[in-house]
């Protein structure tokens, strides 16, 4: 119980540490490190995106409550949480102390400048694997972040079903602009209705 | 009244601003900050209009999310290092109590059948918001064909390797340096 506190605790103290541009860009970080770890299969971490978008708080945070009391109970998700918010308390701190032109730092400015496409990048990567989970039928339930995950996806079974969800979403979210929460709601009673048949 | 307990009453008042902050904003992040702002400049007066701007500006570029940032932010800045516990604190605790709920009973309540379907279908809308989340970011992430280079790899190594994210960051953060460098040398 102790050496799962302790690596629940560095785990999320890393992914604290590495959130740039907050909410999705943490989703893949996340999900390698749950998944490595076999705190949660592939498909879960996607279930746990959905409930975090439908309830109050932020994915990072979130994500470490939920695993941490799944995987160590009440005091697991207390230590992940505290893991995960304890590197940006130390910096803000920091900063909020010292300087106020932190940004303007062109060391910051020139760092952020690489950074950001990367952010872009590992935001694709994880739409791509969530998106092959969740088009294949899967046969492993196993990781998607690797390249035999993804081709062991790939050979299962194309699901229409969720295509379809996927654009409906898709048009819904960028031409009518519904909310977040909402979408959620509208693909889970298209789920029901679509998988009943 | 002195200085101690008007200390004391502001980081029992912060506490409870970022407790509401925390628990009537979903999804996150940038959806936060009207609410945030609001609070703090409009309603409190803790901080200055021109202030609150730099200090969502600050909170964005350095590792955490936006809420919780912010909040430690202003806390610090209101009342000191109690203040900024007190409003971390407080942003936190909502969802942690409600995550909490969720997850104990999130098995048992994925097994009954309608629920599986439902996630199904959900797991499709998740992929959509991502992509719209992807699509919105674009935009002000890659600026020129260096970002579009760096997203690419990113993308690439992510997907077909095992590397973990962090080391995958770290090189852009130098990448980034290197370029600006060179940039600057070369004045381009």
């Amino acid at each position: 119980m102790v050496k799962l506190l302790i690596e629940l605790f560095f785990t999320f103290f890393k992914i604290g540490m590495f959130t740039i541009g907050g909410g999705y860009a943490m989703i893949p970080l996340i999900q390698q490190e749950i998944v490595d770890h076999g705190w949660m299969t592939f498909k879960e971490t996607v279930d746990m995106i959905a409930v975090s978008e439908m309830t109050p708080g932020p994915f990072a945070i979130n994500s470490a409550t939920f695993v941490g009391v799944k995987t160590g109970g009440i005091i697991g998700a207390a230590v992940a949480t505290l893991g995960v918010v304890l590197p940006s308390f130390i910096i803000v701190v920091l900063v909020a102390k010292y300087s106020t032109r932190f940004r303007n730092e062109p060391m910051v400015q020139s760092a952020l400048y690489g950074l950001r496409p990367a952010v872009i990048g590992l935001i694709a990567a994880s739409a791509f694997s969530i998106a092959t989970a969740s088009f294949f039928t899967i046969s492993n339930d196993g990781s998607a972040l690797s390249i035999s995950g993804l081709l062991s996806n790939i050979g299962g079974t194309v699901d229409f079903k969720s295509i379809f969800i996927f654009i409906v979403a898709m048009i819904a979210g960028i031409k009518y602009k519904v909310h977040p929460i909402l979408l959620i709601v509208l693909s889970g009673v298209l789920g029901i209705i679509l998988y009943a048949i | 009244m002195n200085k101690a307990t008007d200390r004391k009453a502001k980081i029992r008042k912060l506490f409870l601003v970022f407790f509401r902050i925390g628990a009537f904003t979903f999804g996150g992040g940038l959806a936060m900050i009207p609410f945030i702002k609001r609070e703090i400049v409009d309603n409190h007066h803790w901080i200055e209009e021109e202030d609150i701007v730099d200090i969502f500006a600050i909170v964005q570029s350095v590792p955490g999310v936006i809420a919780v940032n912010s909040a430690i932010f202003v806390g610090y800045r209101v009342a000191g290092i109690l203040g900024s516990v007190a409003s971390a604190l407080g942003v936190v605790l909502p969802s942690f109590v409600v995550i909490a709920v969720i997850a104990t009973f999130f098995t048992t309540f994925k097994s009954i059948p309608v629920v599986a379907n439902a996630f199904e279908g959900i797991s499709a809308g998740v992929t959509a918001l991502i992509v719209s989340a992807l699509l919105n970011l674009r935009k002000a992430s890659i600026k020129d064909v260096y970002g579009w280079i760096i997203a690419g790899c990113v993308f690439i190594v992510m997907t077909v390797t095992k590397i973990s994210a962090v080391y995958l960051l770290l090189a852009s953060a130098i990448l980034g340096l290197i370029i600006s460098h060179v940039r600057k040398k070369k004045g381009w």
